[in-house]
């Protein structure tokens, strides 16, 4: 049974998430799996580090993962929910899924922001 | 063509069947034939025992639903000749409780939808001798997608989540919720929003989509529960801002 309290602000998440992810995922995509490796575009290392560079990139690229991750997380609950009808371990499935977000968040965060 | 196809009908008899069963029916398979047509024809020519419900056979009164090979139709839009060479499978409408033959209970279903206001609620009353309440037709075009709702039930029968958790309010609810909602002349959001906003309201939706895919009006009650949770959303962060907060 979804939560009264929380469950609006997971869809937002979880809305944010689909959105972010149809626009930029088919972009990333198409940069890092199609135009790099077949060499349309040849930026090199130096290149892509500079664009990490700017703090705006990292900020967008936190956003999008991160938001990507909570859209996941509700979808996969209710996969887990309904699908699977594993509504019993509402609880564990809840922490599981939105744990992971956070976890995953978190780590694209150190990479993005402390370690690059 | 051949001349004739089997409809395999669920037949349930409470006072005879522990359960139902499968019965089959050679009906005419004409071109212009539609299932309801076959049932009438058993009705008439072949067992006068089998129950099920219609009216007005063109995709008006919403009564005739039933599971056609597995999927919910009215009856009187589906033809015989787009499921030869047969059988047909004719089943009651899933996710409802059968009371006779091809008849399902919709009580629940009545039950829910006076909670959402079906109807204009007016702050106050606009007099007679005031004439008509006129709208646009950009307001018109606002909810009238929504107003072709003839309440038959296939989206409860399609929705995975009302078949799951029979409190969920349903697809067919909300977007007639919407429909008043976004009517110009309506005042009853917000009484709206407390049903809504419940968990067994939009919030118990995950988006499946198989109520648009159903809905045989283009009503499309997926996208209506969509729009109605970004409202609810921004009316939960609201109530949080707004002193009192708390939805």
């Amino acid at each position: 049974m979804p939560n009264r309290e929380v469950e609006p602000f997971a869809w937002m998440a979880f809305s944010a998430g689909g959105v972010a992810a149809a626009m930029f995922a088919p972009i990333l995509l198409f940069l890092f799996g199609l135009a790099l490796p077949l060499g349309w575009v040849s930026p090199d290392h130096a290149g892509l580090l500079d664009a990490l560079g700017h703090p705006l990139t990292r900020l967008a690229l936190l956003g999008v993962c991160a938001a990507a991750l909570f859209h996941f997380a509700h979808r996969f609950r209710y996969t887990l929910y309904d699908g699977l009808q594993l509504a019993r371990f509402g609880t564990v499935i809840t922490a599981g899924c939105y744990g992971l977000a956070v976890l995953g968040s978190a780590a694209a965060a150190y990479i993005l922001l402390l370690v690059l | 063509m051949a001349d004739s196809i089997t409809l395999r009908v669920t037949r349930y008899q409470p006072e005879v069947d522990d359960e139902p069963r499968a019965q089959d029916f050679d009906v005419p398979l004409r071109e212009n034939w539609v299932v309801l047509d076959g049932l009438n024809y058993i009705k008439d020519r072949l067992d006068g025992t089998l129950s099920y419900r219609w009216s007005c056979r063109m995709g008006i009164c919403g009564s005739c639903g039933m599971m056609v090979d597995g999927e919910p139709a009215l009856t009187c839009a589906t033809f015989l000749v787009d499921h030869a060479p047969g059988p047909i499978r004719v089943e009651p409408l899933a996710n409802f409780p059968v009371v006779r033959d091809l008849v399902v209970d919709i009580g629940d279903f009545l039950e829910k939808l006076p909670r959402v206001s079906p109807w204009i609620v007016r702050d106050d009353d606009i007099p007679v001798d005031e004439g008509e309440s006129l709208q646009t037709p950009e307001e018109l075009a606002d909810y009238k997608q929504y107003s072709m709702c003839i309440n038959c039930m296939l989206c409860y029968s399609a929705c995975p989540v009302y078949g799951l958790d029979p409190d969920f309010i349903g697809p067919a609810a909300i977007a007639l919720a919407q429909r008043y909602n976004l009517d110009s002349r309506d005042d009853g959001a917000a009484k709206r929003l407390d049903v809504l906003i419940h968990p067994d309201g939009v919030w118990g939706c995950t988006f499946v989509g198989e109520c648009t895919t159903a809905c045989p009006k283009d009503v499309d009650p997926a996208g209506a529960i969509q729009r109605y949770k970004l409202t609810a959303a921004m009316e939960t962060i609201k109530s949080y801002v707004s002193p009192g907060g708390g939805p």
